[in-house]
């Protein structure tokens, strides 16, 4: 096994990496792959919190680094999944303790025993944001449909051109198709059109996404949601499948919503 | 008039300022003049000085440094046949020789085409932070986002959508024009006039803006080439 170092920004904070790493993490890891999540925001740490693993912290990224404890000593295994591990950051040191090359290292490190290294970013485009960059092989940048995180997300992009990782892969996330058919919101089209980037996946406003951070269980988990379809879908496409686009846009209720997303015939 | 007291000129990594024959005081007061009116063009700048023969002490050449720091610009290095004017540069940590094999606009068969200036042509997508400065025309195959910025001695040709801040004929040039295939700037600047976009009326079309009496105006690409 070689593993692909998928890193996960946005510049702007507050518009989902967090929440999108332990998801998508967590939809690879139900279809059979081995993933390791690594919260790189180093004094602001919040992906265990999201995935629910705070209270099995033991050693952390920067002890790792430091060589205070073994690598897989600072991996947590996740409690819903199997093949889920986290990488938590530390939260008494800050974003200088560790270099972009540790983090390569500690990625070459992880390769060989999985299918999936995530790296959650710090927001922002200074050191911390280097280190989340620095070992990955493919780049997600994540916005929400709003003028500034657009902007955000299309200075990261250009970062990224020039530190030649390649074209990133943009994941839109908070869409509220009401919201846009009503023009008080940017739509996918509008945000792809300034952004010019290959479109990863659209995740639509859900209130459950925020129920299901609070409580430590992925979206993905929950088979009813849409924003958790949407996450499952990004998962398949990331593993090379061909999966249309959520239609966001038809359908008043719910549970219609749903249940053209699954293509059943009930209600 | 500056034309006779000072001559700028781009090179490989900065920009040259010769400054001519006569009174430094005078000469030196004129380029800081012409800084500070084309202050866009400048700012953030490497500025090699060519002082020719004048022999100047660390004093005067220590004067110009801050002076030129307080804009924002940096001294990177004063060439001049005279010693003692080397010595003194060297004194203040100052280069006196820099790569002389600078493009020179005039001797190339290929920029002389464009009326003796020379053009960056730029394959991309200009994105949020980045700034692009050039001493003659910039030409854009791509888009050019919000939070971008583009200045220009010379002309500003975007083959794609401008949307971020322009700014052509930034050295005083009232005959710039810019051109693009959907003309909506956050501000476009020609020579010292500013200007915002109106909001767009139904489809875009490739429009040029250029100065009219004084105000910038944009007009119809179809229209314009038919008159």
């Amino acid at each position: 096994m070689s593993a692909k170092v998928l890193t996960i920004t946005s510049g702007k904070g507050g518009v989902g990496k967090t929440t999108a790493t332990a998801n998508i993490g967590a939809a690879l890891a139900k279809r059979g792959q081995k993933v390791a999540c690594i919260d790189a925001d180093i004094g602001l740490r919040n992906l265990d919190v999201v995935m629910g693993l705070e209270n099995r912290i033991v050693y952390d990224l920067v002890d790792a680094v430091e060589g205070r404890c073994r690598l897989n000593q600072a991996m947590i295994k996740d409690k819903h999944i199997p093949d889920l591990y986290l990488i938590p950051s530390a939260q008494t040191r800050d974003k200088t303790s560790i270099s972009p090359s540790d983090m390569i290292r500690l990625c070459n490190e992880l390769r060989s025993d999985l299918d999936w290294i995530l790296i959650d970013s710090p927001a922002g485009i200074e050191r911390g944001f280097k280190n989340a960059i620095a070992p990955a092989d493919e780049i997600i940048v994540i916005t929400n449909p709003a003028v500034s995180a657009v902007r955000d997300a299309d200075r990261i992009i250009g970062i990224v051109e020039a530190e030649e990782k390649g074209s990133p892969r943009l994941l839109l996330n908070r869409l509220n198709p009401e919201m846009v058919k009503q023009n008080n919101m940017l739509s996918a089209d509008d945000v792809v059109d300034l952004l010019a980037i290959h479109l990863l996946g659209i995740v639509p406003e859900d209130r459950a996404v925020l129920i299901s951070t609070n409580k430590g269980t992925p979206i993905v988990l929950e088979e009813k949601s849409l924003a958790g379809q949407a996450y499952r879908n990004i998962a398949q496409r990331l593993l090379g499948e061909e999966v249309p686009l959520l239609d966001l846009d038809k359908g008043s209720g719910f549970f219609n919503r749903i249940s053209r997303v699954f293509g059943s015939g009930e209600k | 008039m500056q034309a006779q007291e000072i001559e700028v000129k781009g090179i490989k990594n900065g920009i040259l300022v010769e400054v001519k024959n006569g009174d430094w005081q005078t000469r030196e007061d004129a380029l800081l003049q012409h800084i500070d009116q084309n202050q866009g063009f400048f700012e953030g700048a490497r500025l090699v000085v060519d002082v020719g023969n004048r022999a100047l002490k660390s004093p005067d050449l220590a004067s110009l440094r801050n002076a030129l720091s307080d804009r924002e610009i940096n001294l990177w290095a004063v060439l001049s046949t005279s010693l003692v004017t080397e010595r003194a540069s060297q004194d203040l940590g100052l280069a006196i020789k820099v790569d002389q094999s600078f493009p020179e606009p005039e001797k190339d068969p290929i920029n002389s085409l464009l009326d003796g200036d020379e053009a960056v042509f730029l394959k991309r997508t200009i994105r949020s932070g980045h700034k692009v400065k050039h001493l003659g025309h910039i030409v854009v195959l791509g888009d050019v986002n919000p939070g971008a910025e583009l200045i220009a001695g010379g002309n500003i040709i975007v083959w794609g959508k401008l949307r971020g801040v322009v700014h052509a004929g930034a050295m005083g040039d009232t005959e710039a024009v810019v051109c693009s295939l959907d003309l909506s700037p956050t501000q476009l600047r020609i020579a010292d006039k500013i200007s915002v976009s109106p909001p767009r009326k139904g489809k875009p079309r490739p429009e040029i803006a250029q100065l009219e009496d004084g105000q910038v105006t944009a007009r119809d690409w179809s229209k314009f080439t038919k008159e």
